[in-house]
């Protein structure tokens, strides 16, 4: 079976300039990615601001070239597909409505754009394609006439919905879809753009921190840290059995509404990570509430295991180290 | 009501804002003790910054503010000048702010900022100020506090950046702290690192704390008392643990059912949802602002809805008996 999205060792580096224009070095933003997503599937992928993440969404639409490393979409390299192709298999789904839709075209023609850009369906066609995708995603046709400007936040993600489904494309990569929403208006798109996973048979890539949402929609989850997936594992996995430190930080900190629950202490400190300046070994030692001696010396391998990867030395199964002679770290146990 | 506390450090009976051709807040009270945390927890829209704002009278142009009565303590903020209320703000009564960027002069220094403040209100030198200033960086969490200083706002972290306008809003001792969305903009991680910190520091000093918020998480986590907003009004009222384990007024239940939650709610099936958007709430408007939105709601919700008792100090708004259960509602 080929994969909807199949992500090969890729890099995406930044040249940072000074503000008189000068080189200053490199980011890494995406540094030596490798997964892959099955058709019908959703990967929801979670980390803080600044981890890659949105990087990562970009590369996997086309709309940035990757520094190194091969992309597949739909079993096909990005660069052997043109963007009118791409734009049938892969569309975007952006975080904030108010800024991602046109705000001097009606609706209708906003929705409609792909179907004209593509110029393959006649003019009578488009229209009722338009109508049904609307109706589908629940705005009136009374709506359609309106500008984004006279319609609610939910509204014009429903809008922003159906204008990437109206081309029927195989995979939607959705970056922060309800975190500009209220909570009510919230659950009414991830109800939706569930319900349209199940009907149209799509993938999604979710980018999200709000890890709520996440268990909810997602069928796996990528953690992200400083532009490596540092744990990926299936959902329900992944939240019974968090392995790096970092993802059971990031769970810990998650706000259940239970009021016997007080505020959570996140061992993290505040040495806030800083792309520009990478640590060495393991990137997440500084902030790591189990980090030894080995960490910051020693890059971790990709462990697998049981369908999950997780990158962190405490991972490293206690007979292999034994079987190294090495058994100086045999004692650390994760936590269950 | 029994909202009336004698002791209270902050009380709001029956607050109006309104503008041109919107009410924003319909008749608001609550009331905040010391060392208390109040939470307002409400959508986008249902007045709850304003509420905030106007305690501080800070309201943008335009609206018109009213009320039976704001008490800080003994003092009664609705009749001050100005200048008696800027005696206040940054003193005794802080506030702090969603976003910190927007809230903070980029053109000066951290230091120069958080030292402006004290040496205002309590007319020390510049030298004085910045100590006291490196005392609240400290105390914050932040290490360096010296080097800190000296920085621009644009040089630290939004992490840092909040603990910084915490600090800050903390130099002058304040006996009353109004913290609106203050983790909204936050990474989680950061956002409990920042709730832990506020809450800590809301114990030592035995501050009243108001806080705003839209997430329930944070309301569970941090409140003793919660007020429910909903287009302008409070529709519930009442300790946390009422709250989340009764909620009673059709809005707060359906919120509360909205919220995904990590091991109960069951992955595949719909979360609940609200139908309909948030109404804007014209000038003479009666009635129960909820009730477009509402399955439950009959003619009856189109007049005056008085404040109901549901016992266990725990208030709500709405025609429904206090016990009534799903489907068998009358």
């Amino acid at each position: 079976m080929t994969h909807a999205i199949e992500v090969r060792n890729v890099y995406r580096e930044f040249q940072q300039r000074s503000s008189l224009g000068r080189a200053r070095g490199a980011v890494c933003a995406v540094d030596g990615v490798t997964f892959s997503v099955a058709a019908g599937d959703v990967l929801a992928v979670v980390g803080e601001s600044g981890c890659g993440k949105s990087t990562l969404a970009r590369l996997i639409m086309g709309l940035l070239p990757p520094s190194s490393g091969e992309i597949l979409v739909d079993g096909r390299s990005l660069v052997c597909v043109d963007r009118r192709e791409r734009a049938r298999l892969i569309q975007p789904v952006f975080q904030d409505p108010f800024s991602s839709l046109n705000p001097r075209q009606r609706v209708r023609d906003i929705v409609g754009l792909p179907l004209a850009s593509q110029g393959d369906l006649p003019k009578a066609r488009q229209s009722d394609r338009v109508m049904e995708m609307l109706a589908r995603v629940g705005i009136s046709t009374e709506m359609a006439e309106r500008l984004p400007g006279q319609l609610s936040g939910g509204q014009r993600q429903r809008v922003a919905i159906a204008r990437a489904l109206v081309l029927h494309p195989r995979i939607v990569v959705c970056d922060e879809p309800t975190s500009a929403l209220d909570v009510s208006v919230q659950a009414q798109i991830i109800n939706l753009l569930a319900e349209l996973r199940r009907e149209l048979g799509l993938t999604y890539l979710f980018i999200s921190h709000n890890l709520a949402v996440v268990e909810h929609i997602a069928t796996e989850v990528a953690v992200m840290y400083l532009g490596r997936i540092v744990e990926h594992a299936p959902t329900q996995d992944l939240f019974r059995q968090p392995m790096h430190p970092y993802t059971q930080a990031l769970f810990a900190s998650v706000l259940t509404p239970d009021p016997a629950l007080g505020v959570p202490d996140v061992a993290l400190g505040d040495a806030y990570p800083d792309p520009t300046n990478i640590p060495s070994g393991c990137r997440f030692h500084p902030r790591c509430p189990k980090a030894f001696s080995e960490c910051p010396a020693t890059e971790p391998d990709n462990i697998r295991k049981d369908g999950r990867l997780v990158e962190c030395l405490l991972a490293v199964d206690n007979q292999t180290r034994a079987d190294r002679g090495d058994g100086s770290v045999a004692h650390f146990q994760l936590d269950r | 009501m029994a909202l009336v506390m004698p002791n209270a450090v902050l009380s709001i009976a029956n607050l109006r804002v309104s503008f041109p051709r919107m009410e924003a807040v319909r008749g608001v009270s609550l009331a905040l003790n010391r060392g208390e945390v109040h939470c307002v927890v409400g959508e986008s829209g249902c007045g709850k910054s304003i509420s905030a704002l106007s305690v501080m009278n800070l309201l943008p142009r335009g609206a018109v503010r009213s009320a039976d009565h704001i008490r800080f303590h003994e003092h009664d903020l609705l009749g001050m000048s100005e200048r008696q209320m800027a005696r206040l703000r940054g003193d005794k009564i802080a506030m702090i702010f969603q976003e910190p960027m927007t809230s903070l002069n980029p053109a000066y220094t951290v230091g120069s900022q958080m030292a402006e403040v004290f040496e205002r209100h309590r007319r020390t030198t510049r030298r004085q100020a910045l100590d006291r200033a490196a005392e609240l960086l400290a105390r914050v969490g932040i290490t360096a506090p010296g080097m800190r200083l000296a920085q621009y706002p644009h040089q630290l972290s939004g992490g840092l950046r909040q603990r910084m306008m915490i600090a800050m809003a903390l130099m002058c001792d304040p006996e009353l702290l109004i913290a609106d969305e203050p983790t909204t903009a936050l990474d989680v991680t950061v956002q409990a690192q920042i709730l832990r910190l506020l809450h800590k520091l809301q114990q030592e000093m035995g501050l009243a704390l108001l806080l705003i918020t839209h997430d329930f998480g944070i309301v569970a986590r941090m409140a003793q008392r919660v007020s429910v907003m909903y287009a302008g009004e409070v529709v519930e009222s009442g300790p946390v643990e009422q709250i989340f384990k009764a909620p009673t007024h059709p809005y707060t239940r359906g919120l509360l059912d909205c919220i995904p939650v990590p091991g109960v709610t069951k992955a595949g099936e719909p979360l609940g949802s609200i139908p309909g958007v948030v109404p804007r709430i014209a000038p003479g408007f009666l009635g129960c602002g909820f009730r477009d939105r509402c399955t439950l709601a009959t003619a009856e919700c189109a007049e005056t809805m008085r404040l109901r008792d549901a016992g266990a100090d725990h208030f709500y708004r709405c025609r429904l008996p206090p016990n009534w259960k799903q489907g068998t509602a009358p």
